[in-house]
Order: C-alpha cells, then sequence, then structure tokens
C-alpha cells in the first residue's frame, strides 16, 4: 500500500505550519482503514480547517482529512432530524435542509466548518445566549475509537460520558463519522435586525445589560479597539432573530426559503506583511461604525448581511500576510466588568491592533468538560503577528485566569498548558473518559502537545 | 511545539556554553514552560549556565558532548529527543583560533576544521533523521559574516563557517518538504569570551542582540539573517568586489 502524501498544514491563522502524512476517506470504512495506519505519532481528524491554531495538525504523524466523507443521509422535515456524515459542512447542510422549512440551529462566524469540527470545538454563535452551543442539538453520534470499534453515543444515554468528553474534546476521544442533528423549524432564511450604535464602552455594557437581549434569539455587537479616546469600545449592535413569513417584504415571499448568501470576491494571496496595521484597521473600523445606522429597527436582512459578513470575502485570512494572525477569544464572568473594560483598554493602548472585534453575551453552558460557553461576557479579537505579541498576550492569559475565565480551544494557538489547565477545571475528569477510550493517546494533535492535554 | 508567535517549549543548545546560544535560551525562557538541553564539555561554566536558566524558570538538563568524537553524535541526539520532541535546536559550538597560527600549524588548522564544519555536519545528519520524524522544528545555525566571502586575514576560519553555511542552508531546503525549517545566522563581531581581546570590528554587536535577531527570524520562518542586519549590504558588495582590489582593502 503505498503511503499517504505528505503535507504542510497550519489553521486559520496561517502560523506554526507542520507536516503530517494526510490521508484523505471517502467513507466511514476508508476511515478505519486509515486509523490502521497510524504510528507512535499517533492521528487527527481535520475538517476545513477553520481552527485559528493547531488542534487539526499533527506533526510527523496522520491526519485524517474528512471532508470527502460528507453525505447527508437523511434530512426529515416533520421531526427536523439530519443524519449526516461528519465531513458535510454546514455551508452544505444548510442548504439541503433550507427546503425544508430547516434551519442549522447554531452557526460560528462561518458555514465552512464540518459537522465533525463544530462537535469537537462544540461551536458557538451569535444566539449562544438563546440556543447553547452545537453539542446541544447533537441527538447521537457514531463515534470510531482507537480499537477501531464504532460506537453510538447520546446525550443521556449510558456513555453519555463518552459523548460529552467528544463534544468541545478537540477530536481527541476518536472520529466522529456520522452525527444526528435537531435542526430548528423556520418559516424563512432571512432575519428580522435591529441596529443600534453606542457611543463608549460604558454605553456598550449598559446596553448589554438591561435586558433587551432576551428580545433577539441572535445577538452580537461590534467593537471599536483603536481608538484609544473616549470613542474606545464603541459598538454596533446588531441583533435579531429569524423572520417570519408574515414579516417578510414582498420581494422575499415569493421564495422565503432561498439560500440567500452572496460571496463578493476570493482575495488572491498577495497581501504582504504589515499591510494590517494602525492606519488601514482604523480606517476601515471607522467605515464600518459609519455605515451603520445610529439605530435602525426591523430591517429585513439576507444571512450574509446579518450574520457572516466576513464569508463575502473568500479566503480573506490572506489579508494578514504570510506572518499570519492569531484570534484571541476570552470569556469572563458577567460580575468582571471592570477587569473586562481594563482588558479593552490595554489592547487599545497596546498598540496590538484589530479589526474584527466581537463582544457577545454567553448564556448558559453544557455538561461538556471542555466546552468554552459558560455564563458571562465574551471578547473575540484578531491580532496580526508581531514582536511582543507574544508577552501581551500571556499577560491578557493572566488577567482571564484571575477574573476566573477562559480561553476557547478552537482559538487558542499559543497559551501555555498551565494557564489552560487553570482555565478549565473539568480537564482531568475529561482526561479520565479520553484515557478510558484511548489509553495509548492514539489521537494527538499538535494543539494536544503543546497543551499537554492528554 | 512552536507556537504561534514563534515560542519554543523545548530547546536544545549544542555548545552550552556559547553565550550567544545562552542569550537565546534567557530570551525564551521565564515565558512559558521551557525545556532546555544544554550540550557541552563538563565544566563549571556549564553548571553555572543551567543554574541561571533555572533561576529564570526553565527546566534544564545537560548532557556531555564532545564535538571531536564524531561517532559519539548520533547516540548524543538521541538523548536528546528521549524525553520527547525538541522544538529549537541552535547549533551554537566553534572556535575562532589565531588566524597566521591556524593555517601553518597543521594539528590546529585540523582541528579548527574539524570542530567548526565536520562536527556541524556530523550533527546535523543525525539531528534531520529526528526532526524529519516529528514533523516540526527548528534550527538555527550560527553561521559567520566571515563564511559569506573569505578573507586573508582569517581563512581558516572563514572556510570552516563558509562550508558550516552551505550545509546548513542545503540542510534547510532538504528539510523544508518535512516540516522543518532551518535559519543560517550571519553574525558580524560579537562581544563574547571567543573574542575577547580583539580590537571590535565595526557594527559589533552583543548576544543578546543576536538573540533578538534570531528570535525574530525563528518567528517568521526566515531562512537566512544577518546580525545586525546592516551586514547584508557591506557582505553584498564585498562580494562583487574584484579580488586585486579586495586584497588591497583594509579587513
Amino acid at each position: 500500500m503505498e503511503d499517504f502524501e505528505k503535507r504542510a498544514l497550519s489553521g486559520w491563522g496561517r502560523t506554526a505550519p507542520t507536516v503530517s502524512r494526510v490521508a484523505a476517506p471517502k467513507t466511514a470504512e476508508d476511515v478505519v482503514d486509515a486509523l490502521r495506519r497510524v504510528d507512535e505519532r499517533g492521528v487527527i481528524a481535520r475538517g476545513l480547517g477553520r481552527s485559528y491554531g493547531d488542534p487539526a495538525q499533527n506533526a510527523g504523524g496522520l491526519v485524517i482529512d474528512m471532508t470527502g466523507v460528507d453525505r447527508i443521509h437523511s434530512v426529515d422535515a416533520d421531526s427536523g432530524l439530519a443524519v449526516v456524515d461528519a465531513g458535510v459542512s454546514l455551508d452544505r447542510l444548510m442548504r439541503a435542509a433550507l427546503p425544508f422549512g430547516l434551519w442549522v440551529p447554531v452557526l460560528p462566524g462561518t458555514r465552512q466548518v464540518t459537522v465533525g469540527g463544530a462537535i469537537g470545538s462544540d461551536i458557538h454563535g451569535k444566539n449562544h445566549h438563546s440556543a447553547g452551543s452545537f453539542g446541544n442539538h447533537v441527538r447521537s453520534m457514531e463515534l470510531l475509537l482507537a480499537d477501531g470499534s464504532v460506537r453510538t453515543l447520546t446525550p443521556d444515554g449510558p456513555e453519555s460520558d463518552l459523548f460529552w468528553a467528544t463534544v468541545g474534546g478537540m477530536g481527541l476521544t476518536g472520529i466522529v463519522l456520522r452525527a444526528t442533528l435537531a435542526l430548528k423549524h423556520t418559516e424563512s432564511a432571512y432575519f428580522v435586525v435591529d441596529t443600534d450604535r453606542t457611543a463608549d464602552f460604558d454605553e456598550t455594557l449598559a446596553l448589554f445589560s438591561n435586558g433587551s437581549d432576551a428580545g433577539y434569539d441572535y445577538s452580537m455587537a461590534w467593537f471599536d479597539s483603536i481608538n484609544t479616546d473616549g470613542r474606545l469600545g464603541r459598538a454596533v449592535f446588531s441583533r435579531g432573530s429569524l423572520a417570519r413569513y408574515d414579516e417578510l417584504p414582498k420581494k422575499y415571499r415569493k421564495a422565503p426559503l432561498k439560500f440567500d448568501a452572496p460571496q463578493l470576491l476570493t482575495l488572491p494571496d498577495v497581501f504582504p506583511n504589515g499591510l494590517a496595521n494602525k492606519l488601514t484597521f482604523r480606517m476601515l473600523g471607522e467605515a464600518w461604525f459609519r455605515k451603520a445606522p445610529k439605530q435602525a429597527r426591523g430591517q429585513v436582512q439576507n444571512l450574509t448581511g446579518f450574520y457572516h459578513p466576513l464569508d463575502m470575502f473568500g479566503e480573506w485570512n490572506r489579508a494578514y500576510g504570510t506572518n499570519g494572525f492569531l484570534q484571541y477569544q476570552f470569556l469572563i464572568p458577567f460580575d468582571r466588568q471592570d477587569e473586562l473594560r481594563s482588558m479593552v483598554r490595554q489592547m487599545a493602548a497596546a498598540g496590538h491592533v484589530s479589526f474584527l472585534n466581537v463582544f457577545k453575551r454567553m448564556g448558559e453552558g453544557n455538561r461538556a468538560p471542555l466546552s468554552f460557553p459558560r455564563p458571562g461576557w465574551t471578547i473575540t479579537v484578531d491580532f496580526p503577528i508581531v514582536p511582543g505579541l507574544d508577552a501581551f498576550c500571556a499577560d491578557l492569559d493572566r488577567q482571564v485566569l484571575d477574573a476566573g475565565g477562559r480561553l476557547y480551544l478552537a482559538k487558542d494557538s499559543r497559551t501555555a498548558p498551565e494557564v489552560f489547565r487553570r482555565m478549565y477545571p473539568g480537564l482531568d475528569e475529561w482526561r479520565k473518559v479520553r484515557h478510558s477510550v484511548d489509553p495509548d493517546g492514539l489521537f494527538s494533535s499538535d494543539q494536544s502537545r503543546r497543551l499537554g492535554l492528554l | 511545539m512552536i507556537n504561534a508567535v514563534g515560542t519554543p517549549q523545548s530547546l536544545l543548545l549544542l555548545g552550552g556554553t556559547s553565550e550567544i546560544g545562552l542569550a537565546i535560551a534567557e530570551r525564551y525562557a521565564g515565558r512559558g514552560p521551557l525545556s532546555v538541553t544544554l550540550a557541552a564539555r563538563p565544566s563549571a561554566r556549564l553548571d553555572t549556565a543551567a543554574d541561571h536558566l533555572r533561576s529564570l524558570g526553565a527546566t534544564v538538563r545537560t548532557l556531555p558532548f564532545d564535538a571531536l568524537d564524531l561517532d559519539s553524535h548520533p547516540k548524543l541526539i538521541a538523548e536528546a529527543f528521549a524525553d520527547g520532541d525538541v522544538d529549537l535546536t541552535v547549533v551554537a559550538f566553534g572556535l575562532l583560533g589565531d588566524a597566521e597560527q591556524l593555517w601553518q600549524d597543521h594539528a590546529a588548522g585540523v582541528e579548527i576544521a574539524q570542530v567548526n564544519y565536520t562536527a556541524p555536519v556530523s550533527l546535523g545528519i543525525a539531528l534531520a533523521d529526528r526532526l524529519r520524524a516529528q514533523g516540526h522544528g527548528s534550527v538555527v545555525a550560527l553561521s559567520s559574516v566571515a563564511g559569506e566571502r573569505v578573507r586573508r586575514s582569517n581563512f581558516v576560519y572563514g572556510s570552516t563557517k563558509a562550508g558550516f553555511d552551505g550545509f546548513y542552508l542545503g540542510l534547510g531546503e532538504a528539510l523544508r518538504p518535512h516540516g522543518v525549517h532551518v535559519t543560517v545566522v550571519r553574525p558580524g563581531f560579537v562581544k563574547t569570551k571567543m573574542t575577547e581581546g580583539l580590537k571590535p570590528a565595526p557594527l559589533a554587536t552583543t548576544p543578546q542582540k543576536v538573540a533578538e535577531v534570531v528570535e525574530s527570524a525563528v518567528r517568521s520562518r526566515k531562512d537566512l539573517v544577518w546580525a545586525p542586519a546592516p551586514w547584508r549590504l557591506v557582505m553584498s558588495a564585498l562580494r562583487h568586489v574584484p579580488r586585486p582590489i579586495f586584497r588591497k582593502l583594509p579587513i
């Protein structure tokens, strides 16, 4: 049997590439075959590579590219249940489910993620406060274990511990082959959206805290982290819910379930390092802020406009140049607003510029020990890789930790093992479950090595 | 693993008492957990260096290393990898010697050739084998501007560095498809024990400054860097000077 092709892989941030053998199976049987050809460097499954750091690469070992295992087995319009292979992207699932009036219940900032990846990262979206994370909508899954056997797991069945260790488990318990998802019924593919602009960080916090969020299924704010004056923390709130048929304007009523998500262009890989700087970001940020109305009510928007503005630009990570970037997402409890304010101030003052600044209130978490969401504030910023970023982020880590907060594994590309361990008190419990099905550490990734997860 | 901001978790220093090598280790120590292996001839200086790195928060172990004992090199590299992956290896040992003695004293000339060229090749090959298997890692090879165009005034040393430089640049190309990155660093005059008593040349620098250049090169995965950077311009000019004129230059 010829060996698998060797390839350099990195995450969406394009940092720290390493080389692995990459298998590209087409069926679940192929995946089982590939698993037999693992050496001591282990194996990890990879989806569409949208995690920012190193969880879907495995230096010197085997990576199983799951995107070829992508059959949609069934979509049931009445029950809302969809049975899909792990390599199916949320984009494809959405296109397939919409004609039945079904909506993917949890969408992250991009639809270009696989179902397997969505489970492994236990992704969340703008509706976390109303719908929870992806794992909450998985009714069952088939998990290929290190010994080659396949288990069917459910959230409250006899092996629910393994189910929840797999949700948010970054692929380290086994390989999800297939999942049954509970989709949400919808009358349209459009959103009814309210927009609000705030003048500073205090107004931003106040608007998030006044209870108005409960009136929307989807909610987030883009905030200014570049201006260090009074404008720091000013935000554009974009909140809404899926539109009912009777809320649609006439022009959308003909095809209320049409998949309406245009893409303008794919960025070429020609951007120099350093283009992402304070000046360009200040201009972009200003434009973004001004283009939003001061206040608007009941606007009907399509998916791209409301939810995935970045998806208008394919391969947008290239704009950061070959040095790449990292995404820093942290969460801290609601009662630590002072720390939050101080951290936002430090980000603006430090000169590590970020354009994509997302601010959101998170709702209740789930049972999964390594799942990120918990009640609290979450902030997401993008930093181009420049000298000094290391120390700056390490300092932020310490503050997040002191405030009882945490980082998100799907975004992390740099934190230290000890920091991570203290952020996730459930880590030992997760390790125990993982160890019971993979005592030799067959499943491993650059991230698991870097953070000493196993 | 080397993380997204270019910080390694494990570091192997071949030439464990090299001042530049130790300055590199110091730069990374304390940022996160760092385990350092110092490979050098056992000495009080080695112990002091190890203790110093420990005081900065690093986990340190030492391995006895003799550059001239070529047969021992594969075993040394195996031991260095025994505890797990090595993220960053710094090839930092070498001799300078007395330039006039080196081309006239057979034993001295052969020794510097062995230490500065043969031993780095011997270690480089053993290292490549391990790094290829682990699929990641960076190697920093401390070369010298003296190898860029060899001059009469220190041609034996210069020729060993020319060979060293060529080997590690080539090794970098060979290892590239395997996820391993090699950075060749060409410092100019560095104020260290090795150059003690010599008159500092123009653009003289310090081990700490070289370490800064190395850190940035590792982070952005550069193949070749100069320390300080203006050496690149100086040497590209010198490279093209016709021999009759080059001969008369006071360098």
